[in-house]
């Protein structure tokens, strides 16, 4: 019992990392249809941003945490502004290579920037963990469970509430209706770019301490998030972030339960019966572009 | 249809590219004054921390070598290519040292699967090839024109299992990274095991880029062993030391030499407190004796290491650093010939390298023995020889 | 059927021609040995481009097929002592057959659903790969897969290697081809551009598309067969996710819907990290931009935009003549 307890508190841990990315895959896809292979380097940025504003200059932590999360920002505005704005016809094929590119040249980047060295993080909070029945709860994984909490949250008031956001889902719904009606079309799309690279720029704050941050990390964590928000359906907010949680525990269990090394396989194949059962996504209705 | 009268223009541009790649690609024109040599490392990719030193290493290595007037009054001449530790890069890089720049021997790559996949070419070529990866499958069986400079996971392990033997520990536990390095881990634990008296009690494996390894932890707890060896190179390794240390997990903790670099302690913090694990004696140069044989060779590497690049000399560089430094013996008197370049390595006894003192003959092409690995333990912040 | 006319039949004998004397030309090793990488990665490039760029079914999961026909060539023919030559159809087969059971639910979904369900095949027959160790070596890789042979001796010449892995590309050159200008290639475009519609004049999309993803894995297996006996050595990392990516990349760089165009993604991509070994640590930055470049200037693919560069400019030219008559 107490195991099972510590597979889910580690499966929510992971679970809400990989719900965070997700989140983020989610709000692009919203606004723009478009699958950025790069989401996971945004984490990778993040994360390193931290590691020099905070471990390496010094700075107060919510001063470094905001300022990574601006300077990811600034690089996702500058990705859509050179990188997506510029394509003459934009084939939703050619943009994922060309956000394919980009990973390889932010990873790069990051490369040449930080070394090809691991960096550790100390965690935010003084306090080490707490214990549940037996099972231990770090005080980061608390931190990363609460953020996503609060980020959807925000992120759910935003698109029901706020003018922007449902401009902004109104764009997700048809792009061209939305310009007639005189949203500003291509800044919503330029906006959900700029949010969708902070959430992930968090994400990479908040898993700085609990793992190492390197280079080359990004590229499993953008993997998994995609894996999450399609299991999550693609542009809801909710699925998001009940498909993070969903396959971080299930990676989790089957650890425990089945077999350490075939933990990826495991997941992989339970998303796949999920995804043909709902060929959506569990909270996603709507049908996807084709290529 | 009508891209199909233009169809012959487009064919012939993709081989116009194919063509012009072959034709701008500088031609070869060996300089018979130098000894080229080549050097495949893993520079970038997942396992650039192996590559990066190495790389180093060898353009240092032969940098003195040069310096103190080459080999037989030529000198040497480092070509380097990047692998990153795939084995399709590696292939084409072999390739192009043998058949291209004209080398005359080859050191690399440092990974086990690059290693296995370009050492039939080296065989084909007649090309002394001097592996820096671990696995033990290079070597053995042994293959005429390969040889290796790593220390072999099976001296690891024994280091391992003789510490624990010391301190009166059965039952193990072990967690290994899902890659070549800790798959040959695994294989050794698993092997050794019988003859060292030790219980395997659970046999667990994490990703390279997992985040959390907790789950694997609480399995392995769940069974009781006396300790814990954890196989994989960083930072997956530091990870553990963390989630132990979070759980409080209260069983003494083994690591493998692939974490025997400085590096590790920064990232594990406090968490490295007590952990034990076999390196290479270049952690601990200052601490050993000063009658053992590697001292010198070990304070000069990590002097001049340091000094050239402003970096903490590692054991990894080290392999790249041992072999550059053999095949220059190697190459003294053979006027360039491989088959006595290969013949000459084989004869080799008694070098003191970075890694250990090398024995090569005719059946082993490692030639490092026991005594090449010491056990360390890391007491506040620093390494300390288990003696 | 398209009767075939001489303008058919000039870009094949240019690419015999060009091919032919490339390999008589050249000499160095390993020149041969790039240039049947190329051939490699352009047998992977077809057969993706098959059902991509015709079929319209992305496939983030290829490089499963290319080392199951890797596999399964190298474990018939190293631990069994099965000919090559009869591992092969055995190879395809099991390629086959895998895409026939995961292709069926699989292709029931749609766009980038389709993509996470192929990732996950790939995913899961990578980790195959990697922890069956007591089959396939495990992550250390399957060592001893012998050479071809072909006339009883061994094909270790890497100019006859470089003139099968091209012969095998023409003749799936020529089959593509042949298929495309086929009543089912037809059906394949109106699925790429429809599917409803496709269905509704009475083609039957879910079969078409499962038939074209199965061969789309037998050809991507003959791949990993040609890789596997070349090198005599494989490992699980050169099959995997970033290696289906990659081939997605060749496909979308060099244009979708067009054979030359994966002759010449594969070709590009497969020379561009050669080049840029001159960039030292640069070259994943550089890599980056190229291919962002590319696609930003060019999103129809190079052989298409080149061709639009070409239209483009012959117009103009004739604008600039018209004036002068």
């Amino acid at each position: 019992m107490q195991e099972i307890l510590q597979y889910l508190f580690s499966g929510l841990t992971n679970g809400a990392i990989y719900a965070v990315i997700a989140l983020g895959f989610s709000i692009l896809f919203n606004a723009t249809e478009l699958i950025n292979f790069a989401h996971g380097e945004f984490v990778m940025l993040g994360a390193l941003c931290l590691v020099t504003l905070w471990s390496g200059l010094h700075l107060p932590l919510p001063l470094a945490l905001l300022l990574s999360a601006a300077a990811v920002g600034g690089v996702g505005f500058l990705f859509q502004r050179l990188a997506i704005h510029p394509v003459r016809k934009p084939d939703h094929i050619v943009l994922v290579i060309i956000t394919v590119g980009a990973s390889i040249f932010f990873r790069g980047l990051g490369m040449l920037l930080w070394g090809k060295d691991a960096f550790a993080v100390p965690s935010f909070t003084r306090k080490a963990s707490v214990e549940v029945a037996g099972a231990v709860l770090t005080s980061q994984s608390l931190v990363i469970i609460g953020t996503v909490g609060v980020l959807a949250l925000v992120l759910h008031f935003f698109f029901r509430r706020t003018l922007t956001g449902k401009a902004m889902e109104a764009c997700a719904i048809s792009r061209r209706a939305a310009w007639l009606t005189g949203i500003p079309a291509q800044g919503m799309v330029l906006l959900a770019f700029v949010l969708s690279a902070v959430i992930g720029g968090l994400g990479g704050l908040i898993i700085a301490p609990i793992t190492m941050c390197s280079y080359d990390m990004g590229t499993v964590l953008g993997l998994k998030g995609f894996c999450a928000a399609m299991l999550g359906g693609l542009g809801s907010l909710w699925g998001a972030v009940l498909g993070g949680l969903l396959l971080g525990v299930l990676e989790s269990l089957s650890v425990g339960l089945i077999n350490s090394g075939l933990k990826d396989a495991t997941a992989f194949l339970l998303l796949l019966m999920i995804l043909y059962v709902r060929p959506s996504g569990l909270l996603g209705n709507r049908s996807v572009q084709r290529f | 249809m009508s891209g199909i009268r233009r169809k012959p223009g487009v064919c012939g541009m993709v081989m116009a590219v194919i063509l012009g790649f072959l034709v701008v690609s500088p031609g070869d024109a060996p300089a018979a004054e130098v000894y080229k040599v080549g050097g495949i490392f893993s520079i970038t990719g997942p396992a650039s921390f192996l590559g990066d030193p190495e790389k180093k290493s060898m353009e240092m290595a032969v940098e003195a070598i040069n310096a103190r007037g080459g080999v037989d009054g030529r000198m040497l001449e480092a070509v380097i290519y990047d692998s990153e530790a795939d084995p399709t890069k590696a292939v084409n890089a072999v390739n192009k040292l043998i058949h291209k720049d004209g080398v005359i021997a080859i050191v690399g790559p440092s990974n086990t699967p690059p290693s296995l996949a370009v050492l039939t070419y080296a065989e084909r070529a007649g090309i002394p090839l001097i592996s820096c990866a671990a696995g033990i499958g290079i070597t053995q069986p042994v293959k005429p024109w390969v040889f290796k400079t790593a220390q072999s996971d099976v001296l690891a392990v024994a280091a391992i299992y003789q510490d624990m033997q010391r301190e009166g520990l059965r039952r193990i536990g072990i967690l290994t990274v899902a890659n070549a390095f800790g798959e040959s881990g695994a294989q050794q634990l698993k092997a050794q095991a019988a003859q060292h008296g030790i219980e395997i009690a659970l046999a667990e494996s994490f990703g390279a880029q997992d985040t959390d390894m907790t789950a694997q932890l609480t399995k392995l707890r769940s069974q009781n062993p006396d300790a814990l060896v954890c196989w994989g190179t960083n930072p997956g390794p530091a990870v553990v030391a963390k989630n132990a240390r979070q759980m409080n997990l209260g069983m003494p903790l083994y690591q493998s030499h692939g974490v025997a670099s400085p590096k590790f302690i920064e990232l594990a913090g406090e968490a490295a407190e007590g952990l034990r694990l076999p390196a290479g004696k270049i952690l601990v140069a200052d601490l050993l004796s000063a009658d053992d044989p590697q001292k010198a060779v070990l304070q000069d590497y990590i002097r001049s290491y340091a000094a050239r690049y402003q970096q903490p000399a590692s054991g990894f560089g080290g392999y790249a650093f041992d072999a550059v430094h053999l095949l220059a013996k190697a190459l003294e008197g053979s006027g360039g010939d491989k088959q006595k370049i290969r013949q000459s390595l084989e004869q080799i006894r008694g070098h003191v390298g970075v890694s250990g003192v090398f024995n090569f003959s005719a059946t082993e092409h490692n030639g490092l023995g026991a005594e090449a690995f010491v056990m360390v333990k890391i007491e506040k912040g620093k390494w300390a020889l288990i003696p | 059927m398209v009767r075939p006319s001489l303008h058919n039949l000039v870009p094949y004998a240019f690419f015999v021609v060009l091919v032919g004397s490339a390999g008589l030309w050249v000499d160095n090793p390993y020149y041969f040995q790039i240039l049947s990488m190329i051939g490699i990665h352009a047998l992977l490039a077809l057969a993706l481009n098959l059902l991509m760029g015709y079929a319209g079914q992305i496939s983030l999961g290829h490089a499963a097929f290319y080392g199951i026909g890797a596999y399964a060539s190298a474990l018939l023919s190293a631990r069994y002592g099965l000919s090559p030559w009869l591992a092969l159809p055995c190879a395809m087969l099991a390629a086959g057959l895998v895409a026939l059971v995961v292709g069926y639910p699989t292709l029931k979904l749609s766009g980038y659903y389709l993509g996470m369900g192929t990732l996950g095949i790939g995913m899961i027959v990578f980790i195959v790969f990697r922890e069956w160790s007591s089959v396939t070596g495990g992550a250390s890789g399957f060592v001893g897969i012998p050479p071809l042979g072909l006339g009883g001796r061994a094909l270790l010449d890497v100019r006859s290697y470089y003139f099968l892995v091209w012969a095998v590309v023409l003749l799936a050159l020529c089959g593509s081809q042949r298929l495309i200008r086929s009543r089912v290639g037809r059906a394949l475009r109106s699925i790429h551009d429809s599917e409803a519609a496709a269905r509704a004049v009475g083609i039957p999309t879910s079969r078409l598309k499962l038939q074209v993803f199965v061969l789309s894995a037998v050809m991507s297996a003959v791949a990993g067969f040609l890789y596997a006996h070349m090198v005599g050595f494989i490992s699980p990392d050169t099959f995997s996710f970033i290696v289906s990516v990659k081939l997605v990349t060749m496909v979308v760089i060099g244009g979708m819907a067009s054979i030359w165009g994966a002759l010449l993604g594969a070709a590009l991509l497969t020379l561009l990290p050669e080049v840029l070994h001159a960039f030292a640590e640069f070259e994943m930055v550089v890599y980056g931009l190229i291919l962002m470049t590319v696609m930003i200037f060019l999103p129809q693919g190079l052989t298409r935009g080149i061709l639009d560069i070409y239209a483009l400019r012959r117009r103009q030219s004739e604008r600039a003549a018209r004036p002068a008559d």
